[in-house]
């Protein structure tokens, strides 16, 4: 293991939490995609040199227990909203990817934060278009579908997945299915709260989102009053992961503009 | 012992250029109905009704008619508005519906009302069988996968309880919820239809069939596994503390009798031919192994996945777990070559029998040696027969097959679930049921 992180458990009431925790200085939470935690990213380890960087798994997924009775995005913001509280941060920015987006977004309408950060975020059904369904396609074609191209996807994943990347796949499908089935991957009761979220925030999207239609940047941008969005050209759904060091300095800018961690 | 007749009524269409030996393929849930033609529609309906009318006349105890959504291997995705037209016009058979997908109705009372309703219009002739359904059902539905188990037992429990329970009474569960139930209907069979539970190959499936002492019906599943999966239903009716017998146990396989063994075998490859069901081994369809192994149905809910959960998660996909298997023998993790000639493939391991009276009596008779079944479903008229291919085999079934088979049930003591009580093990009395009335009477 590095020793850029480590990992360690916070045990909630409703069950055990695992997590990864790196870097020291102003906390920044960062929320996987629905397709579960991969571990300690690039993305992660850039930001961990000025802040305390967190990547827990949401509960469900990875090594956090299930809540057996959630049952939509929004159990999940209220209990990733105890996992900030369980890490007695003084000042907190929370980052969500995809799904994590969507948690993240539902959790700033209950609770104040610091600076918050969507990155190709579900959550707003989009004005035009659909979020891909993971549901209908394969792992492989989905996981493939959040890259700009194939060169990129088989540069991170390779030509075949390992066993315990397929295993990290299919086991976060099933959670996902169990909170997002129908709507999948949005909320109609979300944009109406968005609008009295003070908390600055930044919409990063890859401007080749095959995933979340890049137009949602925009829903976003308008639902959110206090809103700026980045779009990284030529980026796909994983833009974190393509273009990690470029992703890494929105998020340390916003940080510093959100008047933390200066 | 029990006999009955059971096609999945396909979409036939010739000339949509998907069926039939056109060399197209037949993906599951990735063909447009913008191909559907209302009135071949309306014609292979009624073509199917009239069969089962055929099948009643010939000396079937059973008509079995089951359901899937959104493709065009079997035409029953409202099945209980089918059983409620044979329950109309059939006089004596039993109406068996193997069975409601249970987890993808989200008002179950509905359909307790609407098979209540169905046992009284046939005088109690319904049997009512539930089923999980495939991915497929879970998709054209839209229930969420993870829950198909869970909704599965609450809207059985919930449906007993919709039929036996004097009303009104509430249901508050963790899937349903009823602030009044009280259906103004109640099954004609006292306390409510019997129960059959059909199913392929889930474990947990066949432990809580035998559980509830319902009994188990394998769908054309091979011999080997087929009696396996007895096994286990008869070690789990031990722990409960009875006795499994033939009652408990039925089977539905593939057999048409034909009047020269020409004509059987050109009918019997018709069985993979055309929209015959895709799951099925040897047929022509394509399945997405994602949407059949949808996340949930097959839970994953072990907190540190291990190899094992995803092997189980693959099960339905199968080739993943086998091709996995293969590896780990020193084999090149490559799929076994397909049989150069299906039918006969299928034919030599009894999964499909078709042939002259002569030559299907003694094959069927093997079945039954090996299964030991109380109850049998004769599978035909499938995939790309015709109507014609169809009647003469149920001709012949009820002129030499069926008579002959009852003969061989008898000599193996083979009883089914209406001869003894699958609930207690006690002999069924006669019934005291009053006869029906003909339709013509009520009509005048």
């Amino acid at each position: 293991m590095s020793d850029a992180y480590q990992e360690r458990e916070i045990q909630l009431a409703t069950g055990k939490v695992h997590l990864l925790e790196g870097g020291a200085g102003d906390a920044i939470v960062f929320l996987h995609h629905s397709w579960g935690s991969p571990g300690w990213l690039p993305v992660h380890d850039s930001l961990a040199a000025n802040h305390r960087v967190v990547v827990p798994d949401l509960p469900g997924w990875g090594g956090s227990e299930r809540p057996a009775w959630a049952r939509e995005p929004r159990d999940l913001a209220i209990l990733s909203g105890r996992i900030l509280d369980a890490l007695d941060a003084e000042s907190l920015t929370l980052v969500g990817a995809g799904f994590g987006g969507f948690v993240a977004a539902e959790l700033a309408t209950m609770r104040s934060l610091d600076a918050l950060v969507l990155i190709g975020a579900a959550g707003l059904q989009p004005a035009r278009g659909e979020i891909l369904d993971q549901m209908l396609v394969s792992h492989r074609a989905y996981i493939e579908a959040g890259f700009r191209d194939r060169d990129a996807y088989a540069a991170w994943v390779g030509e075949e997945p390992a066993d315990d990347v397929r295993q990290l796949w299919d086991f976060s499908r099933e959670m996902t299915a169990r909170v997002c089935w129908k709507p999948y991957m949005f909320n109609r009761r979300l944009a109406p709260l968005l609008g009295d979220v003070p908390t600055p925030a930044l919409a990063v999207w890859g401007s080749e989102d095959r995933v979340v239609p890049p137009e949602c940047a925009t829903q976003y941008g308008e639902a959110l009053p206090n809103c700026t969005v980045e779009i990284v050209e030529g980026a796909g759904h994983l833009v974190e992961i393509e273009e990690a060091e470029r992703v890494a300095a929105l998020i340390a800018a916003h940080v510093r503009n959100s008047g933390n961690g200066g | 012992m029990f006999i009955g007749y059971f096609t999945e009524r396909p979409y036939q269409d010739p000339s949509s250029g998907y069926f039939g030996a056109t060399g197209r393929d037949i993906t599951d849930l990735g063909m447009s109905n913008a191909s559907y033609d209302p009135r071949l529609g309306a014609d292979l309906y009624n073509r199917y009704l009239d069969e089962k009318l055929y099948a009643e006349e010939m000396g079937f105890d059973g008509l079995m008619l089951n359901e899937h959504h959104s493709t065009p291997f079997c035409m029953g995705q409202v099945m209980n508005l089918e059983a409620a037209i044979l329950a109309r016009i059939t006089q004596r058979a039993k109406i068996v519906l193997l069975g409601n997908i249970l987890p993808i109705w989200d008002d179950p009372l509905w359909l307790a009302e609407d098979l209540a309703t169905i046992d009284m219009i046939s005088r109690g002739r319904l049997v009512t069988g539930w089923v999980r359904g495939t991915g497929r059902e879970s998709v054209a539905h839209n229930a969420a996968a993870p829950y198909n188990w869970e909704r599965f037992q609450e809207a059985h429990d919930f449906i007993i309880d919709a039929w036996t329970r004097e009303g009104p009474f509430r249901w508050e569960g963790d899937h349903y919820q009823y602030r009044y139930v009280n259906p103004w209907s109640r099954p004609y069979q006292a306390p409510h239809p019997p129960i059959w539970i059909p199913g392929v190959m889930s474990r947990n499936t066949v432990k809580w069939a035998a559980s509830h002492r319902y009994p188990y019906i394998m769908l054309a599943t091979e011999l080997g596994p087929t009696k396996d999966s007895y096994a286990y239903y008869d070690e789990v009716a031990s722990e409960e503390g009875y006795e499994a017998g033939t009652q408990h146990r039925g089977y539905l396989f593939k057999v048409h009798v034909d009047e020269t063994e020409e004509l059987a075998e050109a009918a019997g490859r018709k069985y993979v031919q055309g929209p015959s069901n895709p799951f099925l081994e040897g047929n022509q369809g394509v399945v997405r192994p994602f949407i059949q192994n949808l996340p949930g149905l097959t839970q994953r809910n072990n907190l540190l996945p291990t190899i094992k959960s995803f092997a189980a998660a693959a099960s339905r996909g199968r080739a993943a777990q086998h091709l996995a298997a293969d590896k780990a023998k020193g084999g090149k993790g490559a799929a076994p070559p397909p049989p150069r000639d299906t039918y006969a493939d299928q034919t030599e391991k009894y999964s499909i029998i078709s042939g002259t009276p002569k030559t299907v009596i003694p094959r069927v008779r093997h079945v039954l040696e090996t299964l030991r079944p109380g109850t049998i479903f004769f599978w035909d008229g499938d995939g790309a027969m015709s109507h014609d291919d169809t009647m003469r085999s149920l001709r012949l079934m009820g002129e030499e097959v069926i008579p002959a088979v009852r003969e061989i049930g008898k000599e193996l003591d083979l009883k089914g679930p209406f001869e003894v009580d699958p609930q207690t093990n006690e002999p069924v009395e006669e019934s005291a049921a009053p006869e029906p009335e003909s339709v013509q009477a009520v009509a005048d």
